[in-house]
């Protein structure tokens, strides 16, 4: 529980399970109310956010949220628009007028082709979770060198740390250049041992970031030993 | 639900051919996160069953037709590999994968929050790898808990459980024999948190005492196996490495 069981083991819960102990709190996240109490409707860790019960889930598939930093992989090129790979259940809309270059009608595949990385953000998503992404913006580009990794949306805060923390040490310790889109990809800029020693980091990051003990774990991996 | 009256099913002592007594489920493990492909993944051994299930999305549906503007659709494929059983299986869908797979979907449609996702769908694939009857059920258990490592947010977990008749009693758990000789079958989904049922069969006659006594050994055997659900979910994330 976050503020009053720092450095406690969280508690998992799985979907039905009935949590009888926090009658008081409001219903947030993976948590519906019923006569009986909450009930978690997902499988992750139990948090207390001020007053709001909600459930961290371990495993889950990336819904974009306007206003999300992304990375996408260009999936189709129409005309006068891109098709993205957002890593969410439906690829995002590029359209040319939101392309960080001035485009012609049927000049798209000329700037961008398929199979590109792109870094965008999600400009609007409707109800029925429809993308429509854009490059106009400060960093928002074509990504062309660097390597791009990918890690569990959910995983995503224990990556980035309190206040930035655990990302910082990785960038200082590998000296890369490092963005966590939002979508679970991570695009890692530098030279070919610092790219190593991040990717391992982020792996490590990845397979154990729910458990606790993460900052000495992160140190050992970060100093050359074994995570 | 052959029901043939001469096939001795139970021991004069009252015990089962196997050794069972009448409201003892055969062994049953679970392991969860086997594919790692998969969103979420699960392995049962149930008896002589042995179940893969692999859940993926949810994702767009395709083709688009079946798309729902409001919710997801849950797409089942449940298939029998062709050396499941004795005698070899032909590959591809048969009438009874279609049935097994439609109302597989239809018990998850009541539990998973399909309103979350719309025009999306989320795929179930159940292989079973060997088969020694309940073979439905043992595909709904490992569904459920493939769904929960997915991270789909369902109102509970769904557990496959089943009873029937033998020689005029009441058995949990029919095996292979019981289920071809017996004289009744009652294969139920159960979610043990609520209560709730979320599939039902019958195949055979049971008297209205008989149906009563088979659902309440479902129901204790549901509570039963939801625990080994469980533990299965907790080992994947809070004893493993990953």
């Amino acid at each position: 529980m976050k503020g009053n069981q720092k450095g406690a083991e969280p508690r998992l819960v799985i979907p039905g399970e009935v949590i009888s102990d926090h009658a008081n709190l409001n219903p947030g996240c993976g948590i519906i109310k019923s006569t009986d109490g909450h009930i978690a409707t997902l499988l992750g860790t139990l948090n207390n956010n001020d007053g709001t019960l909600h459930v961290q889930p371990i495993n889950a598939t990336y819904m974009p949220r306007s206003g999300d930093l992304v990375i996408g992989y260009v999936e189709a090129v129409l005309s006068n628009l891109w098709f993205l790979d957002v890593a969410g259940p439906f690829n995002a809309l590029l359209p040319m007028s939101l392309a960080p270059w001035k485009v012609e009608f049927g000049d798209a595949r000329n700037h961008m082709d398929v199979g590109e990385a792109v870094l965008a953000r999600a400009q609007e998503v409707d109800e029925s979770h429809s993308v429509v992404c854009t490059m106009k913006g400060v960093g928002l580009r074509k990504i062309s060198d660097g390597r791009i990794v990918s890690i569990p949306v959910q995983q995503i805060p224990n990556l980035r740390g309190e206040n930035g923390a655990t990302i910082q040490s990785i960038k200082e310790a590998s000296d890369c250049r490092i963005i966590v889109a939002e979508n679970g990809r991570v695009w890692i800029d530098g030279d070919a041992a610092g790219i190593r020693m991040a990717v391992k980091a982020i792996d490590m990051i990845t397979r154990t970031g729910h458990r606790s003990g993460l900052e000495s774990r992160l140190a050992a991996c970060l100093a050359g030993g074994e995570a | 639900m052959g029901g043939y009256g001469d096939v001795k099913l139970l021991n004069d002592d009252g015990s089962r051919l196997d050794g069972r007594s009448i409201d003892e489920s055969r062994p049953i493990e679970i392991k969860a996160g086997v594919i790692p492909a998969a969103d979420g993944s699960a392995w049962v051994k149930h008896g002589l069953n042995e179940v893969v299930c692999a859940v993926y999305g949810p994702m767009e549906a395709h083709p688009r037709k079946i798309q729902l503007q409001d919710q997801a659709v849950i797409d089942v494929r449940y298939n029998m590999a062709p050396f499941s059983t004795s005698d070899r299986i032909r590959p591809g869908f048969n009438r009874r994968s279609r049935e097994i797979s439609k109302v597989t979907a239809e018990a998850f449609a009541s539990t998973v929050m399909v309103e979350r996702y719309p025009r999306s769908k989320i795929r179930i694939e159940i292989e079973i790898l060997s088969a020694e009857a309940g073979t439905r059920c043992a595909g709904l258990t490992a569904a459920s808990v493939a769904l929960a490592d997915a991270g789909i947010p369902m109102r509970g977990m769904i557990v496959g459980v089943a009873s029937g008749k033998v020689e005029d009693t009441v058995v949990l758990d029919l095996d292979k024999a019981e289920d071809n000789y017996g004289q009744a079958d009652l294969p139920m989904g159960i979610m043990p948190t609520t209560g709730e049922i979320a599939f039902m069969q019958m195949d055979g006659d049971l008297s209205m005492e008989e149906l009563q006594q088979a659902m309440d050994y479902n129901f204790a055997a549901a509570a039963e196996m939801h625990d080994i659900m469980e533990a299965a979910l907790r080992a994947r994330y809070e004893g493993g490495d990953e």
